[in-house]
């Protein structure tokens, strides 16, 4: 039996595109463009400066304050200069240019044994190796695996979900990297002191179920949770419903309910960081869509430019209509091919005209069908009156802050009106309000 | 090298740049529009068989007159015109329908461009109107022509005992009872479109089936109707008729599955449609029983078009993790 949570939708899956492509390495790019905020929080501090050698897996820049993270040089060679960039989610970062040697020279960390580490070393670790959070918001992942003490935690639970469609990075992991997730899924138990996993996995990959049955077959902490293929199934909150049946109250997190959550890569991650001592410098993406000549799944070094994966992807086709960095329901729309990956990117796709229509606007015909997908049972459609016409008082009484902005009710919405759109406006401008109130 | 640099600087600028989500559900409103009015084909068909092919000119007259009406008004108000969007000939279409056979076509053009200029752009238009545009063209040829609008003619394959008067009306004023199975098939007297049960029913579960009419709302009207009409049934089963003989009978299921249940003046929330439905089950068989009309279809469903925004307001739900 599947478990799931109430609402959402299902578009087209297009995950055939990619699913049977293992990771292939991208061959290294001659220059890369390293931006310093790859993560939620201040952007990092850079320790080096124009002219610097520098090592791959050497740290170029230090975390700033508590919910930020270090930045390691995925290649080896010299610092070019630093500029000011746009990153693919659209936020403006400081970013160094590292021209590529050909000394073939690294600076990882040691590696240590997954079995006998100790929990503190664990945090250390991935605090050290700059991992963060892979599933969209980038949060220092070491921040989640040290809970609050009075919060008791009953379960982690792995998001392999992978709800969006297009992406197959993270069946990719559980089918080629069945025992680093595993372990990885480990080593974060031990860190957070938990004694329950869970991995959670849309009905859709019978293959990597097949294989995670097998392998935990052994695992008595460990178990697996098959759910219903539907988007958002991997947002934070449907999920923990779907999984444990518990719900996160608006403006509270998963540590309320006792639960942590943390991405299939990001378990892959804290396993290379811990047993290979590698910090996070590479990003593990799906590359897809209708207007891409060869869809794939890739290793490329983080800060790698987007016209590189394209080019080695075979090209944009002519019938191309937009590049987007993430899923297609929440990633982001791009115009320089000159762009950067993150630590954070999962996909970049081309999506031709025919998968991204962009329907003509028209009046609201009040027909619900927003409201019923609307995971968290909002009313979108009020939301975005309110917001459209600024009564941003009215649309936070309704839940407007509780939003996830998963765009659901967009996708669903036969008048075509941007009803995510305007409730992020509304959310914006009304945090903004709701700042100078406290002030 | 340069030239492929080249070339992909110019497909860039060729590309769009709104913001998530990227992809869209296949539902517009115009394929939506245009899948109701497909929808109709089959009670469309039991028209011109059972009153002839003249229905068809009737209501053929009906939707050109909502859609030209329709061009009018935007044209004056210098507005987009949005005709393909199939919701003005949806409107005439369903007028056609709910009119006595042999209807004038003076009337029924009437009749259509006041649904359109008065029930739904005197509001603003598509989306803003209260009540069903294609009723209130109705209730207006109603006031307007009572007599042509209680004037029925006989169906087609009339057996001897079949008359021209609707059923409900041969029960209200003759105590008269007419068969189940006439009822379902449609050789009854009674609007062009709404006698066959059969053909509404079969247009009703396709649009149940893609999931562009709730099933809340016609089901809540069913089993409103069945248990209000089972009530008076049991107190006196002579003077009031049985609940099948009220829901096959009248304009009921064209109204539960195609009035009733128009997105636009209808409620969004689940809770609600449930309330919707039954209230105005309740309101056709008190004024059936009770009125002085045979019929209380329309009125039902007026009169609780006007508590839709209090119903969506009054049933929102809880949102997801607050305290229940
Ligand atoms: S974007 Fe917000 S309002 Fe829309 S479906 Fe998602 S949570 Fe609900
Ligand atoms: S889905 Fe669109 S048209 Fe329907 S109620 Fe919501 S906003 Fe209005």
């Amino acid at each position: 039996m599947t478990t799931t949570f109430k609402g959402g939708v299902h578009p087209a899956e297009m995950k055939e595109l990619t699913s049977e492509k293992p990771f292939e390495f991208l061959p290294l790019p001659e220059q890369i463009c390293l931006p310093l905020s790859q993560h939620a929080g201040k952007q990092a501090l850079l320790l080096k400066k124009k002219g610097d050698a520098v090592r791959k897996g050497e740290m170029i820049a230090e975390p700033d304050g508590f919910i930020s993270a270090p930045i390691h040089s995925p290649v080896t060679g010299k610092i070019n200069k630093t500029t000011s960039i746009i990153t693919l989610t659209g936020i403006r970062s400081e970013a160094v240019i590292i021209n590529r040697s050909d000394i073939d020279e690294d600076d990882l960390m040691e590696p240590l044994n997954p079995v006998t580490v100790a929990r503190e070393k664990i945090i250390e670790r991935v605090k050290q190796a700059g991992i963060v959070g892979q599933g969209g918001a980038a949060f220092p992942t070491y921040v989640k695996l040290s809970p609050p003490p009075d919060k008791k935690i009953d379960y982690v639970i792995l998001n392999a979900c992978e709800c969006e469609p297009y992406l197959t990075r993270d069946y990719r992991f559980l089918i080629e990297k069945t025992e680093e997730v595993i372990t990885g899924l480990k080593l974060i138990l031990k860190a957070a002191g938990v004694l329950y996993g869970i991995i959670g996995v849309e009905d859709n990959k019978p293959e990597a179920i097949k294989k995670l049955e097998n392998v935990l077959r052994n695992e008595e902490n460990i178990s697996l949770k098959v759910l219903k293929t539907k988007y958002p199934q991997g947002a934070e909150k449907m999920l923990i419903k779907a999984v444990t049946g518990r719900e996160v109250p608006p403006g509270k997190l998963p540590f309320d309910v006792g639960c942590i959550i943390h991405n299939v890569g990001t378990a892959v991650s804290i396993y290379n960081a811990v047993v290979k001592g590698e910090p996070q410098i590479n990003a593990f993406l799906t590359v897809s869509g209708l207007g891409i000549v060869e869809p794939k799944n890739l290793i490329v070094p983080v800060g790698t430019p987007l016209k590189n994966i394209i080019d080695y992807c075979g090209g944009i086709k002519e019938n191309a209509k937009k590049i987007v960095a993430g899923g297609p329901m929440m990633g982001f729309a791009q115009f320089d091919l000159n762009s950067p990956v993150t630590k954070a990117t999962s996909g970049i796709l081309v999506l031709t005209g025919k998968e991204a229509p962009g329907i003509k606007e028209s009046n609201c015909l009040n027909c619900g069908r927003c409201l019923s997908v609307c995971p968290l049972d909002l009313a979108p459609t009020r939301l975005y009156k309110f917001s459209r016409f600024d009564k941003f008082e009215e649309a936070i009484d309704i839940g407007l802050q509780t939003c996830m902005e998963c765009g659901t009710c967009t996708y669903n919405c036969p008048a075509g009106i941007p009803l995510v759109q305007w409730i992020r406006y509304g959310k914006r401008k009304s945090s903004a309000l709701l700042k100078q109130k406290t002030n | 090298m340069s030239n492929s640099a080249n070339q992909t600087v110019n497909v860039i600028s060729g590309l769009e740049l709104s913001s998530s989500p990227h992809v869209h559900s296949k539902f517009t409103t115009q394929q939506v529009m245009w899948l109701v009015n497909l929808s109709l084909l089959p009670a469309l068909i039991s028209a011109a068989v059972f009153f002839g092919l003249y229905q068809l000119v009737v209501i053929g007259v009906s939707c050109a007159a909502a859609v030209l009406s329709e061009i009018v008004v935007k044209i004056i108000r210098k507005s987009e015109i949005t005709i393909y969007d199939g919701s003005a000939f949806l409107t005439g279409l369903l007028l056609g329908l709910i009119i006595p056979p042999n209807f004038s076509l003076t009337s029924a053009a009437i009749g259509s461009a006041f649904a359109i200029i008065i029930g739904k752009e005197l509001f603003g238009g598509l989306g803003f109107n209260i009540f069903n545009p294609a009723l209130v063209g109705r209730a207006f040829l109603q006031a307007a022509y009572p007599v042509a609008m209680t004037t029925w003619s006989k169906p087609n394959f009339a057996v001897d005992t079949v008359t021209s008067a609707t059923p409900l009306a041969a029960f209200k004023f003759d105590k008269m009872i007419t068969g189940i199975e006439p009822l379902i098939i449609g050789n009854v007297g009674g609007s062009i479109g709404e006698t066959s049960a059969l053909a509404i029913i079969i247009g009703g579960v396709f649009l149940i089936g893609i999931k562009i009419v709730n099933w809340r709302i016609p089901l809540s009207m069913i089993l409103g109707l069945i248990l209000f009409g089972s009530i008076f049934w049991f107190i006196d089963p002579i003077k009031y008729p049985n609940p099948l003989f009220h829901l096959f009978s009248g304009g009921f299921l064209l109204g539960a599955f195609f009035m009733a249940t128009d997105w636009v003046t209808s409620p969004y929330t689940s809770a609600g449609m449930w309330i919707y439905g039954l209230l105005i089950s309740l309101i056709i068989v008190v004024i059936r029983l009770f009125g002085g009309l045979p019929e209380g279809v329309m009125y039902g469903i007026l009169i609780m078009n006007a508590f839709v925004p209090l119903i969506n307001r009054l049933t929102h739900p809880k949102i997801f993790g607050e305290a229940k």
